[in-house]
């Protein structure tokens, strides 16, 4: 097990260095850093003496390590628009982001694995197919569309929820404000959470559907019921924990998708999450913030997928390494 | 009073247009601490009886007619809450697969206790105990430290073993076993046969065991069932029944189980069977492209020549090579093939059989060793051309006939494709016309050439392969357990139809299967494999009259055969 672990976190290691240097490229390849940082009015010599105080004449090799040196000490540069430490301005934002996308998933995990449980189960009864027909309008309808929708009908016509904002937030410690200890904070996230995991939602209801019909006609389900399990034991026991190997793999791809790319979302809420400043970013071609977004992207997908990785081995006895067999 | 009764029990799957009688008026009894058995191929209802008995008919199928007693008492009206409550508890079951019948993320304990404090009124610990009980009365060794393990860790027999002490957690008085022991090797499924007999005795329960098996029925029942299409057409005592069969298909089913002891020409057709394949329009073999342009040069000596072939399968990678792991799937194999021969190869699964022809056919690179295919060494061809020519020469028959064709092709491409791959026909209706004489030769009828595979059955699927197989000219067949899928009595006909096409072709053979009666009625020279070794190579009568190695000798006398019964007779009448 600790072999396996170490060997997947080398694997993860290279591929963040992978997506390091990419993301270093970005500097020398998209545009001048100079002259987004600089008015017409420099004069040459000035240009030249910025350039040597950021280090851009050195080697390319010396400035890919610096880069990466800098990046696992938090250290992504400053921001050309907001010249400030890049660092400070996702860390402000990031609990936003988290937050949201931990709302959301935990959304679409209990109301998608029942309903995929259930429609799995009672294939023709009424409620499986309105839980269907329902789930296909959310997965076919654009995210954007479905936020206006939600805003316009429980904001503005029913005016129960907020339509935009985190609503009021409580400090934990110097690096996180939460939303979740406060009623409006709790009131804002309720609709942001549903819009974005609607789509996962769908998904992991339909998967775990497909996934049930197949485990429901093996053999050791038909055993199980002939040594008389209740349903209860042979559906949650048997049966749903034998679909989860592929449902945690969407699962986590999709977790990580929530976080990386809740930026329309966001922009439909007006969320105070790295979504909107991602924006700003490509708008402005604030270079230092886009690298920095492109890393931390990375990181949480190579350490999702790590956790779905071990998650497998927790599951699934027979992926553990062989102790010999009889 | 018996255990079980059934009275007639007939069984229906209402489909959309019609109705479906899946079994028609059975009527059975089974008494405590005997075995009936109930034997049929395929499609005769002996699964549904079973299924029906233990209240788990798959939907929409439900029992029309009849009733069942239990004890005495009504079980086939029973709500299904109450009706669950009897399965584990009164009436146990036993499957066919012990590889997919156990969840395979829960320990064996997990699912033992399960099941026992489901059904007796048991703590956790005491549970636990009588589980290891269970597992050493099944003769698994270690029980209490094997509880623990993941049912991946046990091998094919002692999951069997596994199964049964499940089914018999709460001591039921009715266990049915649905072919429990179609899965195994020979010598396990002596050992799983060997031990259900005693715990029938031991426990006084009251058995079904369903198979399409005689063998089985011969080791182990003291009635037997003969199902045929939904209706039981014979029932009675088993020596009686096998002894002196009156039902004609009883008969003939019995007559087309191959023979271990004697080698007969040709297998007896099961001819009770409808549908069974005429021959439809002959080829004159020798005008015809078949048979013609069979411009192989003939060789001195053996056709196949292997020699020392080694073949390892890599089980944990590492870096550094002395760290790796590699199991040896064959191991210095040597024998040779004669031009028109037969050779069989005979051994349990994982013995190296399927990796030999692997290797043969140039599908898997040996580590070692040649292999001369007349006069040209196999092992290290690079010239495409001349493995293309090899390939041409050779063709393989697979087991499985539902996944060895394209389930997405219809049969005139499939049959078609290596004609036209390796340019043996020049215009397109030449080769129509060859595909079309094929099919008809195998005796499919022309038809059939514009249907896809799923339309067919098993043995019909069979009939396709080996057009396929024939249809680039080969003068090398390597049939791969051909017809271990099938019924006797298809069986029976494949295995006719192969020596025929031998005959009028000339083909070389070689033939694997783990069925030594088979064996026996097909090959002129046989090998005896295991652990990747081959023990023994004979002509086939000396191997089976006079076996040399120990291990030959073994598998011959675990074998379960109707000689079984007669002996059985003759110690009863010497008694």
């Amino acid at each position: 097990m600790f072999g396996f672990i170490s060997r997947r976190i080398a694997m993860a290691l290279v591929v963040m260095f992978v997506v390091a240097l990419i993301s270093f490229l970005l500097f020398r390849f998209v545009g001048d850093p100079v002259n987004q940082m600089v008015g017409i009015e420099t004069t040459p010599e000035q240009r030249e003496a910025l350039r040597q105080r950021l280090g851009l004449n050195d080697p390319v090799l010396v400035q890919f390590f610096r880069y990466v040196l800098g990046a696992i000490q938090f250290d992504f540069g400053n921001s050309y628009q907001f010249k400030q430490p890049v660092a400070d301005l996702i860390g402000r934002r990031l609990p936003a982001t988290l937050e949201l996308s931990f709302a959301s998933a935990i959304f679409a995990l209990l109301l998608g694995i029942p309903m995929g449980v259930y429609t799995g189960l009672n294939r023709d009864s009424w409620l499986s197919k309105m839980f269907l027909s329902v789930s296909l309008v959310g997965i076919s309808l654009p995210t954007f569309f479905i936020g206006i929708l939600f805003i316009f009908f429980f904001s503005v016509t029913l005016q129960w929820l907020p339509s935009f904002g985190r609503g009021e937030v409580v400090a934990l410690g110097s690096f996180w404000d939460t939303g979740f200890l406060t009623i409006s904070g709790l009131k804002a996230i309720i609709l942001p959470a549903i819009t974005l995991g609607l789509y996962q939602m769908t998904l992991i209801m339909r998967l775990i559907r497909a996934e049930m019909l197949e485990v429901m006609r093996t053999d050791h389900i038909k055993f199980a019921r002939a040594r008389g399990l209740p349903n209860r034991s042979v559906y949650y026991i048997h049966a749903l924990k034998n679909t989860m190997v592929p449902v945690i793999t969407i699962t986590g791809l999709q977790l990580g998708s929530i976080i990386a790319f809740a930026i329309i979302t966001e922009t439909v809420f007006q969320w105070p999450g790295m979504g909107i400043l991602f924006l700003q970013a490509v708008q402005n071609v604030d270079i230092p913030i886009m690298a920095a977004y492109l890393l931390l992207t990375a990181f949480i997908f190579v350490f999702i997928n790590l956790i779905v990785d071990i998650l497998y081995v927790v599951i699934d006895p027979r992926l553990r390494t062989e102790r010999g067999r009889a | 009073m018996s255990i079980l009764d059934i009275r007639g029990l007939t069984v229906q799957f209402p489909s959309r247009k019609d109705v479906f009688t899946a079994s028609r008026n059975v009527n059975l009894s089974v008494d405590a601490g005997k075995i009936l058995g109930v034997v049929g191929e395929s499609g005769a209802g002996k699964s549904t009886v079973g299924n029906a008995v233990i209240g788990l008919l798959e939907n929409p199928g439900r029992i029309a007619e009849g009733e069942i007693h239990l004890d005495g008492q009504r079980i086939d009206n029973l709500a299904a809450e109450s009706m669950r409550k009897l399965r584990g508890k009164r009436i146990g079951m036993i499957f066919q697969d012990p590889l997919t019948s156990l969840d395979p993320l829960q320990t064996i304990e997990f699912q033992l206790v399960e099941t026992i404090r489901l059904h007796l009124p048991l703590s956790k610990s005491e549970a636990r105990a009588h589980a290891v009980d269970l597992l050493d009365q099944v003769g698994i060794p270690n029980p209490e430290e094997r509880i623990a393990q993941y049912p991946h860790q046990f091998s094919g027999g002692m999951r069997q073993r596994v199964v049964i002490a499940l089914a018999l957690c709460a001591d039921p008085e009715v266990v049915i076993a649905d072919e429990p022991t179609t899965a195994l090797d020979v010598s396990i499924q002596a050992q799983i046969l060997k031990l259900m007999k005693r715990l029938c005795e031991e426990k006084n329960v009251a058995m079904v065991v369903i198979t399409h098996d005689m063998g089985v029925i011969a080791d182990l029942t003291d009635h037997v069932a003969v199902m045929y299409r939904g209706d039981l057409v014979e029932y009675g005592e088993s020596k009686q029944v096998l002894g002196a069969p009156k039902h004609p298909y009883t008969q003939s089913l019995i007559a087309a189980v191959p023979r271990p002891d004697v080698k007969v020409h040709r297998f007896p057709q099961v001819d009770y069977i409808e549908g069974s394949a005429k021959p439809f329009k002959q080829i004159d073999i020798s005008t015809h492209w078949l048979g013609k342009a069979r411009d192989y040069k003939s060789v001195d000596g053996p056709l196949l020549d292997v020699k020392d072939i080694t073949m390892k399968f890599l089980t944990k990678d590492a870096w550094i090579s002395k760290n790796r792991q590699y199991f040896t799937a064959l191991d210095k194999v040597s024998f040779d093939i004669h031009a028109g021969e037969t050779f069989g190869l005979v051994g349990e699964s994982g013995s190296g059989k399927s990796t030999m022809a692997r290797v043969i056919t140039g599908l898997y690179h040996p580590a070692g060793g040649t292999a001369h295919f007349a006069g040209q060494e196999l092992t290290s061809l690079k010239d495409k051309k001349q493995v293309l020519s090899m390939r041409r020469q050779m063709q393989m028959i697979f087991q499985d006939p539902f996944s060895s064709l394209n389930s997405r092709m219809r049969v005139r491409d499939i049959v078609a494709e290596p004609i036209k791959f390796h340019k043996l026909a020049s215009t397109n209706s030449e080769v129509n016309q060859i595909v079309d004489d094929l099919l008809e030769h195998v005796g499919l009828g022309v038809a059939a050439a514009a249907k896809f595979p799923h339309e067919f059955s098993g043995g019909q699927r069979q009939r396709i392969s080996i057009a396929r197989a024939l249809a680039t000219r080969p003068r090398f067949l390597v049939c791969d357990e051909p017809t271990s899928a099938l019924d006797v009595s298809i069986q029976a006909q494949i295995l006719n139809l192969l020596k025929d096409l031998q005959d009028e072709l000339g083909l070389t053979m070689l033939f694997i299967s783990h069925d030594l009666a088979v064996i026996r009625q097909m090959c002129n020279r046989t090998g005896v494999m295991r652990h990747g070794q081959l023990l023994e190579v004979a002509d086939t009568e000396e191997l089976f009259d006079s076996p040399k190695h120990a291990y030959t000798k073994e598998l011959l006398s675990l074998m379960p055969s109707m000689d079984g019964l007669s002996r059985q007779n003759l110690e009863e009448e010497l008694a």
